[in-house]
């Protein structure tokens, strides 16, 4: 039974989704929808409403919902369908899903192909394991981002952020410009998570303190938020004794990390990489499923949307071949293993089918010279530096893989140079 | 004597570290750039350095009560406190289209605050999520 059928199914309307979509119809898909839960099209962009996005995809600096309103066009223009208030809520292993709908109910989804491109969802407080009550004033930044930013409330007046991604940098000017305090950054790491630029304009502009190596170990009051406890950490991110003081303030905001959410992936039966907590994919962002496609932060958290839409736009592109039985299946792929200092990369497995770029984070900072590699003598490129918090990338052509012959694996790395 | 200024570039994500020297108001070197934007920024920075301004107008009859705005250019930092306050007190009817202009020449700058999304209002939502 079926009441839908299509030739490419994008599971999400946020830019990795809507990037599919733009890609699969340009590769020739005939049918091809998007499902989105929300009523409305651009996921956590709309939220995103700093400008910071499109500088290599369209050559300036955008707001998300300016960013992402020109991709909607781009996928209105080339007959992409979307359906929202539209949530999958179910994934069968060949690949077809349920969506649930308010006013056509349930019904089912038949596609010839998939791209799951359902984001991440940032770590919560509950994954902290922080001593102490549990009152109200304690939000991720990504939450304390819609409140403001999409439904006009304000979490609270003096602020206090623990970690140093992204979305907690944006946070810390966003509320000064509300009229909030931020009393400080911190971040147990002796690095910070997110971008360099976002420490000078959003926390060095207003005098915001950043404190590295330096954790909240308890949290303070009973109905709401009273205060928290911050205290150094050592090398092994244990807290230092005495080094304890206590912060009065009415909002923590939890900017700790973000997670690929693949609970669909998983009742799909899509392998997932326990490291990236992504599916593992190849080359194409083929999952362990040949007809199932993966894009965006669902496979691993980008720093920069630029690239999730050109990721996603390849990933949508190679669904439309599968789905046009365009797509060759190839018996045995190569494998990329990370050297000693990646933390994380994707893909894990090239097809060898195109070229590939290999996206990875490093373990531990490089404050000088060093050099990406790809073994054995596949690419080469000198970095001035490498940070955990910043993304490289990689690029393996086609025709010097070929030229290797019969390989099994190859390793990246970052290592001095 | 010349004097150093340590300044982080913001004008694309890279963020490169830059040493300004600077004598008698001028600047006589630049280094730490990778690219010709991080020199443009440095000049421009010390002398009036700008930021774009991004937040939210309240909304009547909207699908969300709030709209985010922008200023359509860099506006002076040392304006940007006041300029927030300025769009704290905008209240703007829905619909609103993606750049629409919301005030006019924010603060004597020079620069629109403009609307960064359109937004419907609320009975059109309503209807389209089928009640």
């Amino acid at each position: 039974m079926s009441d839908i059928t299509v030739d490419v199914a994008v599971i999400g309307a946020g830019p990795a989704g809507i990037a599919a979509g733009v890609g699969a119809k340009e590769a020739g898909a005939d049918r091809v929808a998007i499902f989105e839960r929300d009523w409305d099209l651009g996921g956590i962009l709309q939220q995103c409403i700093h400008p910071g996005f499109g500088l290599h995809v369209f050559g300036e600096e955008l707001t998300g919902p300016e960013y992402i309103h020109r991709w909607i066009d781009r996928a209105r223009e080339a007959g992409v369908e979307f359906w929202t208030n539209s949530m999958v809520f179910h994934m069968e292993d060949d690949g077809s899903f349920w969506i649930m709908n308010p006013s056509l109910g349930i019904k089912k989804v038949t596609p010839k192909s998939v791209v799951l491109a359902m984001g991440c969802r940032e770590r919560p407080l509950g994954a902290l394991g922080i001593p102490g009550t549990r009152p109200a004033g304690i939000y991720t930044a990504g939450t304390a981002q819609r409140l403001v930013n999409m439904e006009g409330y304000m979490p609270g007046n003096k602020v206090v952020i623990l970690g140093s991604g992204d979305v907690g940098l944006i946070m810390a000017r966003r509320m000064i410009w509300e009229g909030a305090q931020v009393l400080g950054v911190y971040e147990i790491m002796p690095w910070p998570g997110g971008l360099r630029r976002n420490i000078a304009q959003c926390l060095d502009d207003y005098g915001i303190p950043f404190h590295l190596e330096e954790t909240v170990i308890e949290i303070h009051g009973k109905d709401r938020l009273e205060g928290v406890t911050v205290a150094k950490v050592d090398k092994d991110r244990n807290p230092v004794v005495g080094t304890e003081h206590f912060i009065a303030c009415d909002t923590l905001l939890l900017a700790v990390g973000l997670i690929p959410e693949n609970e669909l992936s998983r009742m799909a039966g899509v392998e997932i990489n326990p490291i990236t907590q992504g599916p593992f994919v190849n080359e194409l962002l083929q999952t362990s499923k040949p007809n199932i496609f993966a894009a965006g932060n669902v496979v691993i958290v980008y720093d920069l949307v630029d690239w999730v839409s050109k990721e996603a736009e390849r990933a949508g592109r190679n669904a439309a071949l599968y789905a046009i039985g365009q797509l060759k299946q190839v018996a045995r792929q190569i494998r990329i293993v990370g050297g000693k200092n990646v933390r994380l990369y994707s893909p894990q497995f090239l097809s060898g089918q195109s070229d590939a770029t290999i996206y990875m984070r490093v373990t531990q900072p490089i404050e000088k010279r060093c050099k990406a590699i790809v073994e054995p003598g596949l690419y080469e490129r000198q970095l001035r530096y490498a940070r955990p918090g910043e993304m490289n990338e990689a690029h393996v052509k086609l025709e010097d893989l070929k030229a290797l012959g019969d390989i099994e694996e190859i390793v990246v790395d970052i290592r001095e140079a | 004597m010349p004097e150093e200024r340590k300044i982080i570039c913001t004008a694309c994500p890279v963020g490169c570290f830059m040493s300004v020297s600077e004598e008698n108001g001028e600047i006589i070197s630049i280094s730490g750039n990778s690219c010709p934007r991080g020199k443009e920024y440095a000049k421009i920075e010390l002398v009036d350095p700008r930021r774009v301004f991004a937040s939210t107008v309240r909304v009547e009859g909207g699908a969300l009560p709030v709209c985010p705005v922008r200023s359509k250019y860099p506006v002076p930092k040392s304006k940007i406190t006041d300029i927030a306050k300025a769009v704290a007190r905008v209240k703007v009817k829905a619909p609103i289209e993606i750049g629409q202009v919301i005030i006019e020449n924010v603060c004597d700058t020079g620069v629109d605050i403009v609307a960064t999304r359109s937004l419907p209002a609320r009975q059109s939502v309503e209807v389209s999520q089928g009640g």
